[in-house]
């Protein structure tokens, strides 16, 4: 099956379970159960492939110019990695299927177990190590909606929290070492990268690149002095924890390692580091485990102690120590999986995790007994259990590693490692198993149906496979660790065997069994010493450095941004002046190459209106309808300006859209002060009038200059003004661009304007069905309404003018292409005259007119827009490709047809539905409850014929 | 002529930025309308100004306008007016909930938004 396939399907069946959620629990687990299963035979067919030593390859490109590609591989590494995540996530799907309760959401749950499944294989077939980051976080993401499923949990949603904060910063690390790494081999694909172990041991940046990935390994992989995530995150659901935080998701960070093992490995930093934070990890792991009793919180820690395990042995960079690592990887996720699904078992049955209440189980419980059993004393180092195996072959390595210049250092460490790890392993069982029957368990406990403890069970069949008959594990623990090693070492001659002879490892490993045995039996002694001995708390640790970054991001937070907006406003103007100023000063000036064109009286006459309106708006701003009326003026000379500098179509916008925003304007100052108070003092008006005069300076200046200079290079415009009849069938080059040769532009500036007006109307949804509704309804006007509210003059008028006023608009429409006019202009005409009928008419004659609703009109306008750019996809061209031709229709002259027109027809659409909806959301506002809008469009006597208002009057 | 064209620029500019600096929302709104202004004519002015020759292909006629800031500018006048009424809804929303239209929040009112800190 193609890898793509592999890595997509888990995704893709991730949305079934919710799906099938309502057809009952067991189709729901039967469709996830199925997608893994798909999967997983997936990856089998790749099996043959992978080992006769091939490496199987599918890529495509995605993002080429950032050496970005989705490209996969699967080597022998990525197979074990993806056929324990796989071939475990089946075993825990059946498991979870019976673990989770009735009330428990099972098709959300195994969604996001999919979702993380995907990710997680989708780091191990990774090629391209971008994409390696981008399913790493995925894992975190998944894991972070798996811990906090039970919500209604604090310690849940803690110890969701507080695992996305630690991996995330660390994935944030990664991607930063990630991309050091890509910079020095020049690739960011791991074929290349993994060729290029000297070129990057050599490099400068190779020590921040190894920190910084190890920093992400590290908190992955829960190591010293990450650990303290992994324990909080065992809040999630027993399957989870099983799955994620023992057999898959904390082993990323060590196939990460693993991965990177040929060309990061082998140097002073990496044997110092890694070898060092596995081996306290591993020590502090198992000492704290024992003392716990949480059966979850034992066995996370448990987890916590072999990862370290692991570490070291890659940590010590040499071909033995990998392969030992590989096998213990192998070794620790089965035995642990199992222990974790019996934990969930027990505290299923017994309703209780907590040691110190069970004990005794091995009469009520016989099969889990025997599971948890022989899974522990694996865990512990017993012989013929696969345990066993790999601790001998680490103590091995252990003994013949030299760390700061000891010999015996490290396998003094492993031994006291390995001791206490007897030690918990042997009090899970004593203490949970063994000893006399109690009958004070929070529920009667019993075995559970086989859907429970057959995963575990076929778990178990395999510690004692393995641990019987190593040599059936050897070929393939030996064909992944020649992919972990690649080209840096050969695969070790050492056989897989139980017994070596009477080796070092032997005696050390006998040690750490007496000494476990030793220490269960003085347990009580020692929990008194544990627990009288002072000891550090992580998470309060955590909690606390969390809240103090917290506080010193919210006060420098605070300090910047007081609410402040008119002093952003004046450090934002200052900025882009200071900028400005430095640009100017700083590059080089060429000389004028413009000479001025002469003004005569009509321009000049134009300047002194624009500057004496704006002038008198600044000074009388406070008077707030004057100042609407002078920034008519201002706009109508803008417009005026447009006319005179040769671009009629802009001049039409601008004047049509000038009377849409005064109307706007107008509506809201209904409702809004009349005046603007003075409030701040000379010192701050004569800082503002500073400011704003360097900023008109500043663009005066800019303006002038660029207009007194040629653009250095030829425009672009050549282009449009030379193609625009050819291929855009009209003379209007400034609608063709609009309609045509940027119509993309245009596509996405209508859909912006529907967005700004639906917007507006929901805001006033929102205000009308709010407090503030009462107060609309019940205000008093500030001030006396005009005697006649429907001038009868304007009534008819207006009525009059409208079908004018729309055959205006629809001859502007027509025209654009080949003369001044088009889409936008004649909507915002065509709204204008609607305007006009509201404002003379009144709203609700006018609104029990109108058949089509604004959203509408807006949406049809951008679906025939965008239906028309799909259309050209028909003729196989690419979208908005626009066509036209000649047509003849006899009493007619002959004409143009262009698709260009039904574009402008949608902008024409959207203009008239957004302008529209704007006005009409504002007007709104001002329906008045007791004031009945009238039906009557005249102010004849509204009374007449109106029963409503008459009885109202009498 | 290119000299009125850059100081009205400049005085559109000044006048906008000082208004745009004022306390209350509705001086802030002409302040932006303003600098919308302002910056349209700007940017049509980078087509350099040119006296009777519209972009409106004619048999005959060689010189035209550069129609690209046009187009540009085109839209940007219409997308303005978009935003001029959302910062207008959201002014008048603001003053109808609470009966001020200062621009600025109340002095030391700042973190007090009733988020946590966790």
């Amino acid at each position: 099956m193609s890898l793509f396939l592999i890595v997509a399907l888990p995704f893709l069946g991730a949305l079934l379970p919710g799906l099938m959620n309502s057809a009952g629990r067991q189709a729901c687990a039967g469709i996830t159960f199925t997608v893994s299963l798909a999967a997983f035979i997936g990856l089998l067919t790749n099996a043959p492939a992978v080992f006769s030593g091939e490496v199987v390859q599918a890529g495509v490109d995605w993002l080429p110019a950032l050496g970005m590609n989705f490209t996969l591989m699967l080597d022998g590494l990525g197979f074990f990695f993806a056929l324990l995540i796989l071939g475990i996530g089946l075993l825990i799907i059946t498991y979870g299927r019976f673990y989770l309760s009735r009330e428990d959401n099972m098709g959300e749950f195994f969604t996001y177990l999919l979702l993380f499944q995907g990710a997680m294989v989708g780091i191990v077939l990774s090629d391209n190590i971008l994409l390696l980051l981008v399913f790493w976080e995925l894992t975190s993401l998944s894991s972070f909606l798996l811990i906090g499923y039970w919500k209604h949990l604090p310690e849940g949603r803690q110890g969701a929290r507080m695992a996305l904060t630690v991996t995330g910063m660390g994935g944030l690390a990664m991607v930063g070492g990630m991309l050091i790494l890509g910079q020095i081999a020049g690739s960011y694909d791991l074929s290349v990268i993994l060729q290029n172990r000297e070129l990057i041991q050599e490099s400068p940046l190779y020590l921040p690149a190894l920190l910084l990935i190890l920093l992400g390994c590290f908190t992955k992989s829960a190591q010293f002095p990450f650990h303290f995530w992994l324990p909080h995150a065992m809040a999630a659901p027993t399957p989870v924890s099983a799955y994620l935080h023992s057999a898959t998701m904390v082993k990323a960070g060590i196939f990460l390692m693993a991965r990177m093992w040929p060309v990061l490995s082998g140097t002073p930093e990496w044997f110092g580091i890694v070898t060092t934070a596995g081996l306290v990890t591993m020590v502090l792991g198992a000492v704290i485990a024992v003392f716990k009793h949480d059966l979850k919180a034992l066995l996370a820690f448990s987890t916590v102690s072999h990862l370290g395990l692991i570490t070291m042995l890659l940590g010590t960079g040499t071909a033995f120590g990998a392969m030992a690592a590989v096998f213990h990887i192998l070794n620790h996720a089965t035995f642990k999986a199992a222990l974790f699904m019996s934990a969930g078992i027990v505290d299923h049955e017994a309703h209780t995790r907590d040691i110190r209440r069970l004990g005794g189980l091995r009469h009520l419980m016989p099969i889990t007994f025997v599971i948890a059993t022989i899974a522990a004393l694996s865990m512990a180092g017993i012989p013929l259990l696969n345990g066993f195996l790999s601790k001998e072959m680490m103590l091995e390595e252990a003994h013949h590693t030299v760390l700061f210049g000891s010999h015996w250092l490290v396998p003094a460490l492993a031994v006291v490692g390995s001791l206490f790890s007897a030690a918990y392993s042997f009090r899970l069982i004593a203490h949970t198993f063994l000893g006399p029957k109690r009958n004070d368990y929070p529920a009667t406990p019993h075995d559970p149906g086989p859907g429970m403890w057959l995963p575990p069970a076929i778990l178990v069949v395999l510690v004692v496979v393995i641990g019987v008959a190593p040599f059936l594990a050897e070929p393939f623990v030996k064909m992944v660790t020649a992919s972990v090693l690649g080209d840096a070492a050969a695969v070790p001659k050492a056989y897989f065997k139980i017994w070596h002879g009477l080796v070092p490892a032997l005696f050390m490993s006998m040690a750490a069994v007496a000494g476990g045995l030793l220490l269960l039996a003085a347990f009580r002694p020692a929990l008194r010493f544990w627990d009288a001995a002072p000891r550090p708390e992580a998470k309060t640790i955590f909690e606390a450095l969390i809240a103090s970054v917290v506080a010193a991001a919210q006060g420098f937070t605070h300090r910047l941004h007081n609410g402040a907006f008119s002093r952003y406003g004046a450090i934002m103007a200052v900025t882009v002046i200071a900028a400005g100023y430095f640009a100017w000063t700083t590059g080089t000036v060429g000389a004028a190459t413009r000479e001025m064109q002469p003004a005569g009286p009509v321009p000049i006459a134009g300047w002194v209106m624009l500057v004496a309106a704006t002038s008198a708006l600044v000074f009388q701003h406070r008077n707030r309808l004057l100042s609407l009326i002078l920034i008519g003026i201002a706009g109508l000379m803008v417009s005026v300006g447009f006319v005179f500098f040769s671009a009629p179509d802009l001049a039409m916008t601008q004047i049509t859209v000038e009377v849409v925003t005064i109307i706007l304007l107008l509506l809201a100052l209904n409702f809004l002060p009349n005046h603007t108070p003075v409030e701040s003092d000379v010192l701050r008006r004569t800082r503002d009038a500073v400011v704003a005069l360097a900023g008109g300076l500043a663009t005066m200046a800019l303006s002038f200059h660029y207009l007194m200079r040629d653009a250095i290079t030829t425009p672009i415009s050549e282009f449009h003004l030379a193609n625009s009849y050819k291929g855009g069938g009209g003379t209007n080059v400034v609608n063709v661009i609009l309609v045509d040769f940027r119509g993309f532009d245009t596509y996405g500036e209508i859909i912006v304007l529907g967005i700004a007006a639906l917007l507006i109307y929901a805001l006033t949804e929102t205000l009308l069905s709010g407090p503030v509704r009462a107060r609309l309804l019940n205000r008093k006007p500030d001030k006396p309404l005009a005697g006649d509210m429907h001038p009868t003059m304007m009534v008819v008028l207006t009525r009059v003018i409208m079908p004018v006023v729309l055959m205006v608009g629809f001859y502007i429409f027509l025209r654009g292409h080949n003369e001044p006019g088009g889409g936008f202009i004649a909507g915002l005409v065509v709204s204008i005259a609607v305007v006009m009928q509201y404002m003379a008419s009144g709203f609700s004659w006018t609104s029990a007119r109108l058949k089509y609703p604004y959203h509408g009109v807006i949406g049809a306008g951008v679906l025939i827009a965008g239906l028309t750019g799909i259309g050209s996809w028909f003729v196989a061209k690419p979208f908005l490709t626009s066509d036209f031709t000649y047509v003849r229709i006899p009493p007619f002259q002959e004409f143009e047809l262009a698709t260009a027109a039904l574009f402008d027809l949608g902008v024409f659409l959207a203009v008239v539905g957004a302008v529209m909806l704007s006005l009409e959301s504002f007007s709104r506002l001002a329906r008045r409850a007791h004031v009945r809008d009238s039906e009557h469009p005249m102010d004849i006597d509204p009374s007449r014929d109106d029963p409503d208002t008459a009885e109202g009057r009498a | 002529m290119e000299f009125l064209v850059a100081s009205a620029i400049g005085v559109l500019t000044a006048g906008g930025i000082y208004l745009m600096l004022r306390l209350r929302t509705f001086p802030v709104i002409l302040g932006i309308s303003l600098l919308t202004y302002a910056v349209n004519v700007f940017l049509f002015a980078s087509g350099r100004l040119t006296v009777g020759a519209p972009p409106i292909l004619q048999k005959g006629v060689e010189t035209y306008t550069d129609p690209l800031p046009q187009a540009l500018v085109l839209t940007a006048i219409v997308i303005s007016f978009g935003m001029t009424a959302v910062v207008v809804m959201i002014a008048l929303g603001a003053y109808l909930g609470s009966d001020d239209d200062h621009v600025d929040d109340p002095a030391g009112s700042a973190g007090s938004d009733g988020r946590d800190a966790t």
